[in-house]
């Protein structure tokens, strides 16, 4: 009898616990997208971490097409053609960074950059 | 004095210098790797003097110490999962390295090591590399299906390749551009400012009291430069657990 309220409280405890968090205000709420500060980060943080991402890809992109051309002669293809390549794969890198939980393509991967890369976790221990 | 301070030099501040005379000259050895050798030590320094008192309840340095390498470790379980212990050595080095070359870049007479790309993307480099590695070592050949996700249309293969390719080889250089322009901007910014100051205060005395301003800047300046080199620190660290953890876990 006891043990058995001892399973029951166990289970309830969670939600309980839960729903007084979430009273007191302790649970953050998720910051929607566009507002000004997502994940902590200020708008201007998130404008450079975006302007970033794109110049990276566009850098490797013209680095590799200046290689190819070199390479196979063929001056001003592969520059043109990967430039096209590197800015595709710059919103790529962008949308992995900005989409919404659960849109992200193939994988987690710098998803939780945006969401974890706020202050409350840099301060102090868990 | 006041007409030298009418041009901003801010980028000399970057300038490597050699030490140690002679000998350092001789050896290229410059203020930048002086500084690395110190944050090396520092942290050496933290850890075994933090955790030679041994106590079970921790004083103030052992606390610190502690708590830096719970700080690392709860990362790397966070972000990789239970085999993300076997990179906690490298990533709480990685962090630290960093975080020190940040701070230390603070102190006055100092130098920001951190501020140099080359460093930076050396460090971006050796990340982006160990990742490779382990990705090829767990999943074998396996791992170049991560250029092309399930579900995709083939007939678009010749155009995803490419983007993924360059995407993944883009990690290493937004890596070390984030670290590299966070740092210069900082730095820079400092040095404006306090040119500004000289520069009104020579301007005669209403020039001296305006000069309160720019001054007032920098201080918050430099609260706010203390916030950028861990915060940086950080993102470094954690970046390099997020790839770790595409690594291990592939898709």
């Amino acid at each position: 009898m006891t043990e058995d309220r001892g399973g029951k409280d166990e289970a309830s405890f969670e939600a309980r616990l839960q729903a007084a968090r979430r009273k007191q205000g302790l649970d953050a709420p998720k910051p929607a997208l566009g507002d000004a500060k997502v994940g902590g980060m200020s708008a201007m943080g998130v404008g450079m971490r975006v302007g970033i991402e794109m110049l990276s890809a566009l850098v490797v992109a013209v680095a590799i097409g200046w290689a190819l051309d070199s390479w196979l002669h063929t001056k001003p293809i592969m520059l043109a053609l990967f430039v096209l390549l590197g800015g595709a794969a710059g919103i790529a890198n962008v949308w992995r960074l900005m989409a919404p939980a659960g849109k992200t393509g193939n994988t987690t991967r710098d998803k939780i950059g945006l969401d974890k890369v706020g202050l409350d976790k840099t301060m102090g221990p868990k | 004095m006041a007409a030298a301070a009418h041009k901003i030099d801010a980028l000399g501040q970057f300038e490597l210098a050699s030490v140690f005379g002679p000998v350092g000259a001789s050896v290229r050895f410059t203020q930048s790797n002086l500084l690395m050798l110190l944050a090396g030590a520092l942290i050496l320094a933290l850890l075994y003097f933090g955790m030679r008192a041994k106590a079970i309840v921790p004083g103030r340095l052992q606390s610190m110490a502690e708590m830096s390498y719970d700080f690392i470790h709860g990362m790397c379980v966070d972000q990789i999962g239970e085999e993300g212990k076997r990179f906690f050595p490298f990533v709480f080095t990685l962090f630290f390295f960093i975080l020190m070359g940040n701070l230390l870049g603070l102190l006055p007479f100092s130098f920001t090591y951190t501020s140099h790309i080359a460093v930076t993307f050396a460090l971006a480099l050796l990340v982006i590399v160990i990742v490779t590695v382990v990705a090829l070592r767990i999943h074998g050949l396996h791992f170049f299906s991560y250029f092309f996700p399930d579900g995709a249309p083939k007939l678009l293969a010749p155009l995803i390749i490419p983007v993924e390719i360059i995407s993944y080889l883009s990690r290493p250089v937004s890596l070390s551009i984030r670290l590299f322009a966070n740092m210069v901007a900082g730095h820079v910014m400092f040095e404006v400012f306090a040119a500004f100051v000289v520069m009104m205060a020579g301007a005669g005395a209403l020039g001296s009291v305006v000069a309160i301003l720019p001054l007032g800047v920098n201080v918050v300046l430099v609260g706010f430069e203390l916030l950028v080199a861990c915060l940086q620190a950080y993102v470094f660290a954690i970046l390099t657990c997020i790839y770790l953890h595409d690594a291990v876990h592939l898709h």
